[in-house]
C-alpha cells in the first residue's frame, strides 16, 4: 500500500510526467497556433511521427543529434506547409486532411525505416541528447529532483511555451493569429493577410510538433520505432482544447495526461494486482473524460475549419 | 488539347462519372509517387508493380486472396461511409472491430450445440451489436458534450484493443503460450466457397450489408434524416429532427458495420479470436470509404481496389522484397488526393 501512495505522488513519477509532457505540450502548442488561425490540425501525429523519424535520420548520419533535431523542425515544418497547402489552396476538408497525412506519416516513416535500416521494429542506436544538469536549481531540494536534471529539450520546451504564450497574446501578430481564426472577415477588412497568417501559423505548428518528435527519439530512447507516437498528436489535440487554445493552457493540460501516462508505467512495474490492460487504458480514458468535459464549457475560435475566400 | 478539355467538360457535367473520374486520378497519381518512391529506394518497379498485378489477380488462388481482403474492408469502409454521411467521421472502426470480433468468438462458444442456421445469425448479430455499442460512445458523447469523434475514437481504439484483449485473457483464454480463444465450434464457421482458399460465403454477407446501407439511404426516412444532419445540423434541427439522437444511431450503425468486420475474420478467416489480429482494417477503411465517395457501391470498389492492392501487396514483398507499408503510402497518398479535388483539377488543367 506504502508503495501505492509512494507511486501516485513520487518525486520519480512527477519527474518521469515531466518528461513525457514534453513531446505533447510542444505539439498541443502547435495545435494552438494552427486552430487559433482557423486551421483544425488533426495532423500533429503525423507531424511528431516525422519529427522523430528526423531526428534519428540526422543523428545517424551526422553523428549530431543536434542536426537531429534541426532536420526535425524541417521536415515537420514542411509537413506543416504541405498540411497548409491542402487545406488553404486547394480548400481541402482539415479533418479529412489531416487523417490522411497521419496515415502517409505512418506508412512513409515505417517504409522508409525498413528501406534504410533493413529492420521492422525499430532503428540501430543513434546518438541521443545528453541530459544537462542546471547549477542552481539541481541542488535545491525537491525542485532539484523534479527539474533540475533533463534532457535540454524539456528546458527548451518550456521557454517556447512561455514565448507562444507572449508571441499569440501579447504581439500584434498574435493578435492578427487571434483575429484571423475569430473573424476572417473583420480580419480581411483591416488588410490583413490572412493566407500568410495561415501559413505561418500551420508551418509553426508543425515545427513544434517535429519537436516534439525529436524529443520523443532523441530526448528519451535514442532510436526510431513504427508508430513511435502512438496517439500523443491526438491527446495533444484534446490538450489544446481543455487548455483553451493557449500555451500555458496546453502545457498544464499535457501535464495532467503526462501525469497519468507516467502514474500508468510505474503501476505496472509494481504488480498491484490489476491487469496491466486496465492500467495501461487510464490516460486514454483520461483523455476522452477530460475532452468531454473540456469542451461544454470552452469555446474554439469561431472560423475553426472553414475556408475563408478574400475578396478581391 | 481542345478535345480533350471538352471531353473533362462533358465528364464534369456528370456527376457521378466525375466522382469515379477523380478517384481514378487520385489512384493513379498515388501509384505514380509510389513508384517513385520504389524507384529511389532502389527497388525494380516493374518488377514490383508486376508482382503487385500478378499477387492481387494472377490466378485463381491469388484473386480469391484478394476477395478475401476486400470483406473486412467493404465493411470498416461502411463504417467509415455511416459516419461520413451524418457528418461524422469514425476512425474508431479498429476498437469496434475487436469488440465485434470476441463477441462474436464468445457467442459461438456460448452454444457449441446449436445448428449452424440458428448459431451463425446469432454470432452475427453479437457482433453487430458489440461493435454498435462501442461505436454508440462516441456518438454520445458527440451528441451531448460536443467531444470531437475523432479524438474519442482514436482514444476508444486503444482502449478497445486493451480491453477486449484483457477479457481474452481473464475470462476466454484456451491455455498455452498464445492469446487466442478455443476454436469455435464447425456450425458457427462460414462455409468455404472455394476449397483451400479461407473465401468464405463472408462475401455475400459484405455485398449483403452493401445493399442494406445502400436502400438505407436511399430508401428510408431515417437514411433522410440521418444526411440532413450530416449536411446541416441546424436546418435540420428546425425541421424537426433530433440531431443528438440521429448523430448516436449513426454511429451505432457505423460501429456495427465495424464488428461485423470482425465478425467475418473470427467465423471466415481463424475460426477463433486472436489479440491483435487485425492489420489496421480499421483504418484502411478511411481510405475505402474517402475513395468511395461515401456512397455504398462505391465503398465495394474501393474496398475491392485495396483489397487487392493487402493481397499484391504481399506478393511484392515476398518476391520484390519491398516492405507492405508501401500500400499505406498508398492510402494516405489516396485520401489526400481525394480530399483536395482543387489540386487534380490543377493538374489536370495543366496536362
Amino acid at each position: 500500500m506504502n508503495d501505492i501512495i509512494y507511486v501516485i505522488f513520487g518525486i520519480n513519477t512527477l519527474a518521469a510526467a515531466i518528461r513525457i509532457t514534453t513531446p505533447i505540450a510542444l505539439a498541443a502548442m502547435g495545435g494552438a497556433f494552427s486552430e487559433r488561425s482557423g486551421i483544425i490540425n488533426i495532423g500533429l501525429e503525423g507531424m511528431i511521427l516525422c519529427g522523430a523519424f528526423a531526428a534519428v535520420l540526422g543523428s545517424f548520419y551526422t553523428g549530431s543529434p543536434w542536426l537531429g533535431v534541426f532536420l526535425s523542425l524541417l521536415l515537420g515544418g514542411f509537413i506543416g506547409a504541405l498540411f497548409a497547402c491542402f487545406t488553404i489552396k486547394f480548400k481541402a476538408d482539415h479533418v479529412v486532411t489531416g487523417v490522411g497525412l497521419n496515415i502517409l506519416a505512418l506508412g512513409a516513416t515505417t517504409y522508409l525505416m525498413q528501406v534504410l535500416w533493413g529492420c521492422k521494429g525499430s532503428s540501430p542506436n543513434v546518438k541521443g541528447l545528453s541530459e544537462v544538469s542546471i547549477p542552481i536549481i539541481k541542488d535545491i531540494p525537491v525542485i532539484g529532483k523534479l527539474l533540475g536534471t533533463h534532457s535540454p529539450l524539456v528546458y527548451i520546451m518550456f521557454l517556447l511555451v512561455f514565448a507562444g504564450w507572449l508571441l499569440l497574446f501579447k504581439t500584434p501578430l498574435g493578435l492578427r493569429i487571434r483575429i484571423t481564426g475569430e473573424h476572417p472577415e473583420a480580419a480581411d477588412t483591416l488588410g490583413i493577410n490572412i493566407k500568410g497568417i495561415q501559413y505561418f501559423s500551420v508551418i509553426l505548428s508543425g515545427c513544434l510538433a517535429g519537436l516534439g518528435g525529436a524529443y520523443l527519439s532523441l530526448g528519451q530512447l535514442n532510436w526510431f520505432s513504427m508508430n513511435m507516437s502512438a496517439g500523443r498528436g491526438y491527446m495533444a489535440l484534446a490538450a489544446n482544447i481543455f487548455g483553451h487554445w493557449n500555451p500555458l493552457g496546453c502545457l498544464a493540460a499535457s501535464f495532467l495526461f503526462s501525469y497519468t501516462d507516467a502514474l500508468q508505467m510505474r503501476l505496472q512495474s509494481l504488480n498491484i494486482g490489476i491487469a496491466h490492460e486496465l492500467i495501461q487504458m487510464l490516460p486514454y480514458i483520461l483523455t476522452i473524460i477530460v475532452l468531454a468535459g473540456a469542451v461544454v464549457r470552452s469555446r474554439p475560435p469561431a472560423a475553426l475549419g472553414e475556408h475563408y475566400e478574400t475578396n478581391k | 488539347m481542345l478535345g480533350h478539355d471538352r471531353l473533362l467538360a462533358r465528364i464534369r457535367n456528370l456527376p457521378v462519372l466525375s466522382d469515379l473520374l477523380y478517384s481514378f486520378i487520385a489512384i493513379i497519381l498515388a501509384l505514380i509517387i509510389s513508384a517513385v518512391l520504389i524507384f529511389i529506394s532502389g527497388y525494380d518497379v516493374g518488377r514490383a508493380y508486376y508482382n503487385l498485378l500478378y499477387g492481387a489477380f494472377g490466378n485463381l488462388y491469388n484473386l480469391s486472396q484478394t476477395l478475401l481482403k476486400t470483406i473486412p474492408l467493404i465493411f470498416t469502409g461502411l463504417t467509415v461511409a455511416i459516419g461520413f454521411k451524418t457528418g461524422l467521421f469514425n476512425i474508431g472502426g479498429e476498437g469496434q472491430l475487436y469488440w465485434g470480433a470476441l463477441a462474436s468468438a464468445v457467442a459461438a462458444l456460448s452454444f457449441p450445440h446449436l445448428n449452424g442456421i440458428i448459431l451463425i445469425p446469432i454470432c452475427l448479430l453479437a457482433g453487430a451489436l458489440a461493435g454498435g455499442v462501442w461505436g454508440a460512445i462516441p456518438g454520445y458523447l458527440k451528441a451531448k458534450t460536443g467531444a470531437h469523434e475523432v479524438v474519442t475514437t482514436i482514444m476508444l481504439n486503444y482502449i478497445g484493443i486493451l480491453s477486449t484483449s484483457f477479457l481474452l485473457k481473464n475470462y476466454f483464454k484456451e491455455p498455452g503460450y498464445i492469446d487466442q480463444t478455443p476454436m469455435i465450434p464447425e456450425a458457427a464457421r462460414l462455409p468455404e466457397l472455394i476449397p483451400y482458399t479461407r473465401l468464405t460465403w463472408a462475401i455475400f454477407i459484405s455485398i449483403g450489408a452493401i445493399i442494406v446501407i445502400d436502400l438505407l439511404f436511399k430508401k428510408t426516412s431515417l437514411g433522410y434524416d440521418l444526411q440532413a444532419v450530416g449536411e446541416n445540423p441546424t436546418a435540420a434541427e428546425y425541421a424537426g429532427i433530433n440531431s443528438a439522437s440521429k448523430i448516436i444511431i449513426s454511429m451505432m450503425i457505423s460501429g456495427a458495420a465495424a464488428g461485423l468486420a470482425g465478425s467475418s475474420m473470427v467465423m471466415g478467416v481463424f475460426n477463433r479470436f486472436i489479440t491483435n489480429f487485425s492489420p489496421g482494417y480499421g483504418f484502411t477503411g478511411i481510405a475505402v470509404a474517402v475513395l468511395g465517395r461515401n456512397k455504398a457501391w462505391g465503398v465495394l470498389l474501393a474496398a475491392l481496389l485495396f483489397g487487392a492492392l493487402e493481397a499484391g501487396g504481399m506478393s511484392m514483398k515476398l518476391f520484390a522484397k519491398i516492405p507492405m507499408d508501401l500500400m499505406t503510402i498508398v492510402q494516405g497518398l489516396v485520401i489526400l488526393f481525394v480530399a483536395a479535388p482543387a489540386l487534380i483539377h490543377l493538374l489536370v488543367r495543366r496536362s
